[in-house]
C-alpha cells in the first residue's frame, strides 16, 4: 500500500498506489487554493442560514433574513408603480380628448394601455387587436360604437349589452327567423351584399330592406353609430361576409358582449387603454364612413374626425 | 538536485565572486520547485497542499530588464492616461477620447465610433488581437508572458515596492523570518498601504474607460457616482491588491491558461529562454573548476539565474510553465559569465533546434534567424488581413441605416372602402454627431400607394415623409402603408435618404401583405 517512491523523471513523489503498474504522481494543490475550497463550504453554510435552502415537504426553509422570490418581485412592482404615480397621477387629471395634446402622456398612457390590453383584452380581441369573427377588429377604421378616444372610453367602462351595468351600450336586433320567408331571405342578403358591391343589386330584397332594416342600418346600409348598428356597406364584416352568414345573421342574429371593466379596473388604466386602442391606427380613417353628424347620442363625440393616431 | 545544491562550496565561492550576487547564494537559496514539493510531502507525510514560497527575486540590471522598464512604462501609461485624452466631437458627443459608453450602447476610439449592431469590428479586432498572440509567441515565444501581460507588469510593480521597502533578495528573506516587531509591523503597514494605493490607482483607473472621466473623478469622491462604480473600484482594488501583491507567480503557474496554451504552441522552432546544458554542465564552483580543469562546464552553479527569476524557476532545468520568458535569467548569466571571463550567452534567448546544431559543434546562429519561419508570414498575412478588411469596412461605411419589420398581427388590415393598409416599424439611424433629417420613400409599390407615421396624420399620407433623427440615435417610426381597392402589391422597398450634402441613401425590402397573399 504504502509504496511511495521518488518519480526519477520529475522529482516527484507517488501517492503510493499502483494500478496494473499505472502510478500516480502527488502534486498538492497550493494552499490558497485549500482556503478559497474552504471559503465556498463557509458560505454555502451561511447562505443556507440566511436564504430560503432546505427543501421540505411543502417549501423550504425560509432563511432568517426573510428573503423570497415572490417578495422581491412584490417590492419591485411595488417600487414600479411609485416610480410610474406621477405620470399615472397626470393622466388621471387630463381629459382623454386632451391627452393627444401632450405626447409624453400619451405614449405613456399608449404604452400603458398595450400592457393592460395584452392582461384583458387579448383573450378575445386577439395579441394584434386583430380580432376575429364575432370579436371586433380593434386596428380598422369601423367602429360599431364610436371610435374617437371618449367613445372607446365609455365602451371600456361600460361593457357592451353587461347585464349588471345600467350604463352598458346595449341594443337588439330582432331575429327575423319566422318573420320573414326563406325565399325573401336570399333576396335580402342579396341586397346587403350589393350595398358593398358583393352581389347584384334586387329590387325585392332593396324593398324588404327598406321596410325592415333602414330604422337602424340607415337607408344604404351605413349603419349608426348612436344605435350601435353596423354599417353594412363597407369591407368589414363582423360575423362574416359570405351569403350564408348574412342570412344567418338576419335569421337569428348574435349579439356579442364585453364586460364592463369599470368592474375589474380603474380609471386610469382604462384611460390608458383606451389611448392604446386609439393608437392601432383606428382612428385615422373615420372621416368619410361616419360623418361627424351623425355622430350624436348620449355620448360625446368630438366633431373632429380622429385621424391623427 | 537537492545534494547538488548543498555541495556549494561557500567560502569559497564568495571568495570568487562579486560581492554583489554572491549573496544569492545563502543557504536560502531558492529551491527548485518541483524538488520542493517533493521535499515538503516527504516531511509532512501526506500534505493535502503544497506551502506557499515567496519569491523575492534579486535585483539585477541588464538589456532585458531595461526592455522590461519600457514596456512597464509605455504600458501602465496608456492604461492610466488614455481616459483623460480629449477628442473633440461636436455638441453631441462626449469629447472623451477613448469610451466605452455602455448606457447608449457606444464605443468611442479617436475617430471611430462603434455603434452594437457594428460589433463585428470588436469581434474582428479580438480575433486579431487572437491570430497577434499565436504570431507572437511563433515569433518571440512567451514575449506577452514575460512583457506586456498586466499580471506580469504589476507584479513587477509591486516587487518593486518590496524592494524599495525591504530591500534586496537577502534582506527580504531574512525580514520574512525576522519575528513581528514593531518595526517590522511598521515597515509591512507602510509597504502594503502602498500596495493598496496602486490597486486602488488601477481599480480607478479602470472605470474612467466608462464614463467621462474628469465628471466621475468629481462624482467618485463627492458620492454622487453610480454604485456600480464603488463596486468597480472595489472589486478591482481588492484583486490587484491581492493578485499583485501576494498571489504573484501563482497566478500564472495554477490560474492562467494561457501558459498551457502557449506551451502546446511552442516547438523546437520557438524562441525560448534556454539554458544550453551541453556548454554549463557539469555544473562546478570556480573552485573545483579550478582544482580539476577540463572537468567542468561554464556553469559556475552560482544560482543566481533562479535568485532573479520573478516566478522562481530554475532554467537550467529545461522550459516549464513557470519560465515567462522575461529574459532577466539572460540578464543575470551574461553578468556572471562577464565577471569570470567567460563567453555570454549560456542561457539566451534560442530554438530548441538551434541549441541541439550549436551542441553538435554548428557556430552560434543569431537569435534572430529563428523568424524567419513560413508560419509567422503566414499568421501575419492573416492578421494583416483581417486589419486591412476591418479597415476598409470602416471606411467604406455609411453612416445611415434603415431596417424595416413589418408587423405579423395583423399582417394586413382591411379598412371600410376595401383598401389596405400594412403597418412597419422603421428603424432609422443616424450614426452622424448631428440630427438630420432624412425622407423615407416607397419603391415598387402601384400608383395610389401612401405611407404616413404617427407623427403625420393620414390626410398628409403621400408616397414619402420627411422625418427628423436625432444626433446619434436610432429612431423608432411606427409607419402605415396604404394601397387603394383594387391594387395589389407584394414586395417592395423603403428608400432612406439623408436630406443633406452626403445624400447617404439605404434601401430595406419588405412585403405588402394582402388578403389572399399573406
Amino acid at each position: 500500500m504504502a509504496n511511495k517512491r521518488i518519480d526519477q523523471p520529475t522529482g516527484t513523489e507517488t501517492v503510493g498506489h499502483e494500478w496494473d503498474g499505472i502510478e500516480e504522481l502527488n502534486t498538492p494543490l497550493p494552499r490558497w487554493w485549500l482556503w478559497t475550497f474552504y471559503t465556498t463550504i463557509l458560505f454555502a453554510l451561511v447562505y443556507v442560514v440566511l436564504y430560503p435552502a432546505w427543501p421540505m415537504i411543502d417549501r423550504a426553509t425560509a432563511g432568517v433574513l426573510g428573503w423570497s422570490s415572490r417578495g422581491q418581485l412584490a417590492s419591485e412592482m411595488s417600487a414600479a408603480q411609485a416610480a410610474r404615480a406621477a405620470v399615472v397621477r397626470k393622466i388621471a387629471a387630463t381629459d382623454i380628448e386632451q391627452l393627444p395634446a401632450s405626447p409624453e402622456l400619451m405614449q405613456a398612457a399608449i404604452a400603458g394601455g398595450a400592457a393592460a390590453f395584452k392582461v384583458n383584452c387579448v383573450q378575445c380581441h386577439g395579441a394584434g387587436a386583430a380580432g376575429s369573427p364575432g370579436y371586433p377588429n380593434l386596428n380598422d377604421d369601423d367602429w360599431i360604437w364610436g371610435g374617437t378616444l371618449s367613445d372607446i372610453e365609455y365602451t371600456i367602462t361600460h361593457g357592451i349589452r353587461w347585464e349588471s351595468s345600467d350604463a352598458t351600450r346595449a341594443n337588439f336586433m330582432p331575429a327575423f327567423a319566422g318573420v320573414i320567408e326563406s325565399a325573401q331571405v336570399d333576396a335580402l342578403a342579396g341586397h346587403v351584399l350589393s350595398l358593398s358591391g358583393k352581389a347584384k343589386p334586387n329590387a325585392a330584397g332593396a324593398q324588404l330592406f327598406a321596410d325592415n332594416c333602414a330604422a337602424c342600418h340607415g337607408a344604404g346600409g351605413e349603419g349608426m353609430v348612436a344605435m350601435g348598428a353596423p354599417a353594412l356597406n363597407d369591407a368589414i364584416w363582423l360575423y362574416g361576409g359570405t351569403a350564408a352568414d348574412v342570412k344567418r345573421q338576419i335569421l337569428s342574429p348574435k349579439h356579442g358582449v364585453m364586460p364592463a371593466w369599470n368592474e375589474r379596473l380603474d380609471p386610469v388604466t382604462i384611460k390608458m387603454l383606451a389611448a392604446y386602442v386609439h393608437s392601432r391606427g383606428g382612428g385615422q380613417q373615420a372621416a368619410p364612413a361616419v360623418p361627424a353628424g351623425e355622430a350624436t347620442g348620449d355620448v360625446a363625440h368630438s366633431p373632429k374626425a380622429e385621424n391623427d393616431g | 538536485m537537492m545534494a547538488d545544491q548543498q555541495d556549494i562550496e561557500r567560502p569559497a565561492a564568495q571568495a570568487d565572486t562579486p560581492p554583489d550576487w554572491a549573496s544569492a547564494l545563502g543557504s536560502d537559496a531558492q529551491t527548485p520547485r518541483l524538488a520542493a514539493v517533493a521535499e515538503d510531502v516527504g516531511f509532512m507525510g501526506s500534505a493535502l497542499y503544497e506551502k506557499g514560497k515567496t519569491i523575492h527575486n534579486k535585483r539585477i540590471n541588464g538589456p532585458f530588464r531595461r526592455f522590461k522598464w519600457l514596456v512597464m512604462l509605455v504600458t501602465l501609461t496608456i492604461y492610466y492616461a488614455t481616459p483623460w485624452i480629449r477628442w473633440d466631437r461636436g455638441p453631441y458627443a462626449p469629447d472623451q477620447a477613448v469610451l466605452i459608453d455602455l448606457a447608449n450602447r457606444r464605443f468611442y476610439m479617436f475617430d471611430i465610433e462603434i455603434w452594437p449592431h457594428e460589433f463585428y469590428f470588436v469581434a474582428g479586432m479580438l480575433i486579431m488581437a487572437g491570430i497577434g498572440l499565436f504570431l507572437v509567441t511563433t515569433a518571440v515565444g512567451r514575449a506577452w508572458c514575460g512583457y506586456a501581460c498586466p499580471q506580469t507588469v504589476w507584479t513587477d510593480l509591486f516587487q518593486h515596492v518590496d524592494r524599495f521597502f525591504d530591500g534586496d533578495r537577502n534582506a527580504r528573506i531574512k525580514l520574512d523570518k525576522a519575528p513581528w516587531t514593531a518595526s517590522k509591523i511598521a515597515r509591512r503597514t507602510a509597504k502594503w498601504a502602498v500596495y493598496l494605493a496602486i490597486a486602488f490607482w488601477t481599480g480607478g483607473a479602470w472605470i474612467m474607460y466608462f464614463a467621462d472621466a474628469p465628471t466621475l473623478t468629481v462624482d467618485f469622491w463627492t458620492g454622487n457616482a453610480a454604485p456600480v462604480a464603488y463596486a468597480t473600484v472595489a472589486i478591482l482594488t481588492g484583486t490587484t491588491f491581492w493578485l499583485g501583491g501576494f498571489m504573484r507567480e501563482q497566478v500564472c503557474i495554477y490560474m492562467c491558461p494561457w501558459p498551457r496554451i502557449q506551451t502546446a504552441m511552442l516547438d523546437e522552432k520557438s524562441l525560448i529562454v534556454t539554458y544550453k546544458d551541453w556548454r554549463g554542465e557539469p555544473r562546478g564552483s570556480l573552485k573545483k573548476a579550478a582544482k580539476n580543469p577540463d572537468q567542468y562546464g561554464d556553469c559556475i552553479d552560482c544560482n543566481m539565474c533562479v535568485a532573479v527569476c520573478p516566478t522562481g524557476v530554475d532554467i537550467r532545468e529545461g522550459q516549464q510553465i513557470g519560465c515567462i520568458t522575461c529574459g532577466l535569467c539572460i540578464d543575470a548569466c551574461d553578468k556572471v559569465m562577464k565577471e569570470v571571463g567567460r563567453p555570454r550567452g549560456l542561457i539566451d534567448y534560442a530554438t530548441l533546434e538551434q541549441c541541439k546544431a550549436e551542441a553538435a559543434g554548428a557556430p552560434a546562429t543569431p537569435a534572430w534567424k529563428a523568424l524567419l519561419r513560413p508560419r509567422i508570414f503566414i499568421y501575419f498575412s492573416v492578421w494583416a488581413a483581417i486589419g486591412a478588411g476591418l479597415l476598409f469596412a470602416l471606411g467604406t461605411r455609411t453612416h445611415t441605416d434603415l431596417t424595416v419589420s413589418p408587423d405579423r398581427n395583423p399582417p394586413f388590415m382591411l379598412l371600410k372602402d376595401g383598401s389596405v393598409r400594412n403597418a412597419y416599424t422603421l428603424r432609422l439611424r443616424n450614426m452622424e454627431a448631428r440630427p438630420r433629417e432624412m425622407e423615407v420613400a416607397l419603391e415598387g409599390m402601384p400608383q395610389g400607394a401612401v405611407m404616413w407615421t404617427e407623427a403625420v396624420s393620414m390626410e398628409n399620407a403621400a408616397p414619402k415623409q420627411v422625418i427628423k433623427v436625432p444626433a446619434n440615435a436610432t429612431k423608432l417610426v411606427r409607419a402605415y402603408v396604404m394601397l387603394p381597392p383594387g391594387e395589389a402589391a407584394n414586395s417592395f422597398r423603403f428608400r432612406l435618404t439623408s436630406l443633406d450634402e452626403q445624400r447617404e441613401s439605404d434601401l430595406a425590402e419588405t412585403t405588402f401583405a394582402m388578403p389572399g397573399n399573406e
